[in-house]
C-alpha cells in the first residue's frame, strides 16, 4: 500500500489528522502538542497543504500509538467552535447514528 | 452439531497463543501497523469507524446452546453488549479491544469457536443451507460435506495467499437457501443416475463491484473426487487470478474473461493429474466425518398435536407460526425461524441478553442447537411441534417473535457508514425506516415474499444486486445517495437486479421503497403473483414511471 505520506496532498479548507488508537481503535485527534486526544476541539488545525503534509508525517511516525492517520475537512465556526467538515467525520466522533442494540 | 476432535482442538489454542504474542508484540511497539495488518486480518480483526471489529466464523451456521452463551459472554464482557450475525454465517462484535482480543479468543476457543480466515485472502468459513440435515427432501447433510472443504482449507499453504478472498457455498437442496450462485464456487449436492452422490459444480460467481452469477463448470463430480476438483479450480485460478489489480483479482473475472468453457478446459486438465492421488476421498474418512455430526433421537409424534389445534385460536400465535415455522423431515417436528428484523431495529443484531435466553430455548426445545442463515436470522432447527405454543411464548419474551420471515420488512443490511470504514453511505437507518412504514404484519403479508436488501458501498456486503429490491448508498457531492434495483434474487434462479434510474437521496429512500411496493400491488397479475415475478413479466419501466412520475 502507498504511505499516506507519498499522496499528493491537497486540502480546501480547515483540516485535521486523525486516526484510530492502537490499543483499542477509538477514534483520536492529532495536537499541537504532538500528542493526540479523543476530542475533536483539542485537535491542531491547519490551512495549508504544507502544514497539513508536517501534521501528517509528524502522525505517521508515531506508528506505535496511531493506526492509519490521515486528513480530515472540519468546520470552523465564527466563534471558533471545530466541527466534523463531512458525515463520515461526524459519525467518527459523535458514534453511530442509531441507537446500540443493548442501549435501553 | 459436530463434535470437533483434538487436531482442531490444538490448532485452535495455537492460533489464540500465537496471536496473544503477535498482540504483544504490536502494543510493545515490536511489529509495526504495516506487519501486524496481515496477522490480524489472518484472525479476523478488522478496523472500522470507531473502534476494531473482530469477525467470528460459525461454521455451515451451526451453533451450540453453550456456543451461543459464550459469544454472548463475549459480547458483555468485551463488547457493547450484542452482536451482528452477517450473511455469511459469521457473527461479529463492533467494539472489541485489540487489548483485550486475545482473552476474548481464549474464551471462545474454550467452546471451539475460532476466527481464523474470516478475512484476508484466503478460503472463508464455508457456507451451507441454515437448514441442513433437517430440511425435507435433502439428497443429505451438506455439512457434511462443508467440513470436509472446511478441514481441507484451513491452513491450507496452497490456499492461504490466494489473489483474493475466496468463499465457497453448499446446498442439498432443491430450493437453494444458501445463494450458491453468488458464490467463487458453489455445490449443489445431487445423485447422478447411478444413485451415486456428487456435486454439481459452479464457479466464478460474486458480487461487489462487478457482479457475476456463477456459471456451472460441471454437471457432476463424484463425492470421493469433490476435494481434488476443488484443488484443481483454486490451482488454476492462484496461477492466473489477476494479483496486480485489486479489482479484478476475483475468480469471478478470471471466469469472465477467460470464458467457463476455456477455465473448465485448464481446471480439467490440472484435474486429471491430481484425481487419483492423496485427495480421493476414503468412505472411511467420509463416514468418520458424518459419525461427528450429532442428529437428535427422533420421537414419533403425531403430524397435528392437540397443544397446537389449541394454540390456532391465538390469533397472533397462528400469524407467527404460518410466517416462521418451516416443514422438519421427521413428522411431528418443526424448523422455527427466529426473525432477528425487529421493527425499527438494526437487521442481525441480537444483545447478550436474547443470545443467552435462545440458548435457554434451544436446550429446552431444540436439542440445544441453533442454526445461522444468509438472510441475517437464526433458526431453531429441532423443535416438537406440541412445544411451538411453549416456543412463541419465550420468543416473544425476549421480543423475537418477529412474524416477518421473508417478508418486506426482513431486509439484509451491512453495517454502513455507521461503523464502516468503507461505506459511502448509512445502511441501517434506511432499514429501521423501512421496517417502520411496513410494521403492520397485515399491509406485509399482502405483499408477500420480497427481499430489501442494502449496502452502503459497491462491495455489496448487503447483497443489494440479487435483493427483489436492492438499496446501495453511494455519495453525491458529500451528501448520500442510494441507487434502486429490483429484479434480483438469490436463489437457484439467481439474477442481478435492474437499476430503475437515478439515484436518490436519503430521505426519500422509504418514499421511494412504499411507491415500488405500490405499483407492484396495482400491477399483479392476482395475489399470488410475488413482486420478483412482477418485475419480470413487466420489466422495471412501470415501476420506474411509478417512481420519477412526481421526482
Ligand atoms: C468492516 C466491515 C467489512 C468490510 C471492511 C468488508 C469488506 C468487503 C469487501 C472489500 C468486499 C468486496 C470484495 C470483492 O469484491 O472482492 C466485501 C464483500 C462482501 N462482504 Fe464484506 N465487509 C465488511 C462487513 C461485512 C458484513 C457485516 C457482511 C454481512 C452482513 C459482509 C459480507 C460480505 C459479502 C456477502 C460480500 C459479497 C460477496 C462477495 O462477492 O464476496 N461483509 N466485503
Ligand atoms: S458494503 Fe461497503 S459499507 Fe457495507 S459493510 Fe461492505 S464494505 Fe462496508
Amino acid at each position: 500500500m502507498t504511505s499516506p505520506l507519498q499522496q499528493k496532498i491537497k486540502i480546501t479548507g480547515p483540516s485535521i489528522v486523525t486516526a484510530n488508537r492502537t490499543w483499542d481503535g477509538a477514534v483520536i485527534y492529532r495536537t499541537d502538542a504532538k500528542s493526540w486526544s479523543d476530542e475533536l476541539t483539542d485537535a491542531a488545525i491547519v490551512r495549508t497543504a504544507d502544514e497539513a503534509r508536517a501534521l501528517l508525517t509528524e502522525a505517521v511516525a508515531d506508528d506505535l500509538n496511531a493506526i492509519g492517520p490521515y486528513i480530515a475537512p472540519v468546520e470552523v465556526e465564527a466563534d471558533g467552535a471545530v466541527k466534523p467538515g463531512n458525515m463520515r467525520e461526524h459519525i467518527r466522533l459523535t458514534g453511530a447514528t442509531i441507537a446500540l442494540p443493548a442501549q435501553a | 452439531m459436530y463434535a470437533y476432535d483434538e487436531i482442531d482442538r490444538t490448532l485452535v489454542n495455537e492460533r489464540v497463543a500465537e496471536f496473544r504474542d503477535q498482540v504483544k508484540r504490536r502494543l510493545s511497539g515490536e511489529l509495526s501497523e504495516d506487519e501486524f495488518k496481515m496477522l490480524r486480518l489472518q484472525n479476523g480483526v478488522y478496523l472500522q469507524l470507531h473502534a476494531y471489529m473482530y469477525r467470528i466464523a460459525i461454521p455451515y451456521g451451526t451453533l451450540a446452546s453453550n456456543q451461543l452463551r459464550r459469544l454472548a459472554h463475549v459480547a458483555r464482557r468485551y463488547d457493547r453488549g450484542y452482536g451482528h450475525f452477517t450473511t455469511r454465517q459469521n457473527i461479529q462484535f463492533n467494539w472489541i479491544k485489540l487489548a483485550e482480543l486475545p482473552d476474548a479468543m481464549a474464551d471462545l476457543a474454550e467452546v471451539g469457536i475460532q476466527s481464523m480466515q474470516t478475512s484476508g485472502n484466503n478460503m472463508r468459513n464455508v457456507t451451507s443451507d441454515q437448514w441442513a440435515g433437517v430440511a425435507p427432501g435433502e439428497v443429505e447433510d451438506p455439512r457434511i460435506w462443508a467440513e470436509l472443504l472446511r478441514q481441507f482449507t484451513t491452513l491450507h499453504p496452497e490456499f492461504s495467499f490466494l489473489p483474493r478472498k475466496f468463499k465457497i457455498a453448499i446446498t442439498a437442496s432443491e430450493h437453494d437457501r444458501a445463494a450458491i450462485k453468488i458464490h467463487d464456487i458453489g455445490l449443489r449436492l445431487l445423485k447422478n443416475e447411478q444413485g451415486e452422490t456428487g456435486f454439481e459444480v459452479l464457479v466464478g460467481g460474486g458480487l461487489g463491484r462487478s457482479p457475476f452469477i456463477a456459471k456451472t463448470i460441471k454437471p457432476f463430480v463424484h463425492g470421493h473426487d469433490i476435494l481434488s476438483y476443488v484443488e484443481a479450480i483454486l490451482r488454476v485460478y492462484n496461477q492466473y487470478g489477476r494479483r496486480d489489480n485489486i479489482y479484478k483479482a476475483r475468480i469471478k473475472i478470471l471466469v469472465h474473461e477467460l470464458g467457463i468453457e476455456k477455465f473448465a478446459a485448464e481446471v480439467e486438465e490440472e484435474w486429471q493429474q491430481i484425481r487419483e492421488g492423496v485427495l480421493k476421498l476414503d468412505q472411511d474418512i467420509i463416514e468418520d466425518i458424518r459419525s461427528r455430526f450429532f442428529y437428535p433421537a427422533y420421537e414419533a409424534l403425531p403430524a397435528m398435536p392437540d397443544e397446537l389445534k389449541q394454540a390456532a385460536h391465538d390469533a397472533t400465535f397462528e400469524a407467527w407460526r404460518k410466517n416462521s415455522v418451516f416443514p422438519h423431515k421427521a413428522q411431528g417436528y418443526a424448523i422455527v425461524v427466529v426473525s432477528l428484523k425487529p421493527v425499527g431495529k438494526p437487521p442481525g443484531d441480537a444483545t447478550a441478553d436474547q443470545m443467552d435466553a435462545l440458548a435457554d430455548i434451544a436446550d429446552k426445545y431444540s436439542f440445544g442447537e441453533i442454526r445461522v442463515g444468509h438472510e441475517q436470522n437464526l433458526a431453531l432447527p429441532h423443535v416438537k411441534k406440541r412445544d411451538l405454543p411453549a416456543v412463541w411464548k419465550a420468543l416473544e419474551a425476549i421480543g423475537l417473535a418477529i412474524p416477518n420471515v421473508n417478508l418486506v420488512s426482513d431486509i439484509i443490511a451491512c453495517p454502513g457508514l455507521d461503523y464502516c470504514s468503507l461505506a459511502n453511505a448509512r445502511s441501517i437507518p434506511i432499514a429501521q425506516e423501512i421496517t417502520r412504514r411496513f410494521a403492520n404484519h397485515d399491509t406485509a403479508n399482502l405483499i408477500g415474499r420480497l427481499h430489501i436488501n442494502i449496502s452502503g458501498c459497491i462491495n455489496a456486503c448487503g447483497h443489494h444486486h440479487v435483493g427483489h429490491i436492492g438499496i446501495l448508498g453511494v455519495e453525491k457531492n458529500n451528501e448520500e445517495f442510494y441507487q434502486i434495483t429490483i429484479g434480483g434474487r438469490a436463489d437457484e434462479g439467481a439474477v442481478l437486479g435492474t437499476l430503475i434510474g437515478p439515484a436518490v437521496p436519503y430521505a426519500e429512500v422509504a418514499d421511494v421503497v412504499e411507491d415500488i411496493v405500490e405499483a407492484y400491488l396495482a400491477l399483479r397479475a392476482h395475489p399470488e403473483e410475488l413482486f420478483v415475478d412482477t418485475v419480470t413479466r413487466l420489466g422495471v419501466e412501470p415501476f420506474r414511471e411509478r417512481v420519477y412520475a412526481t421526482r
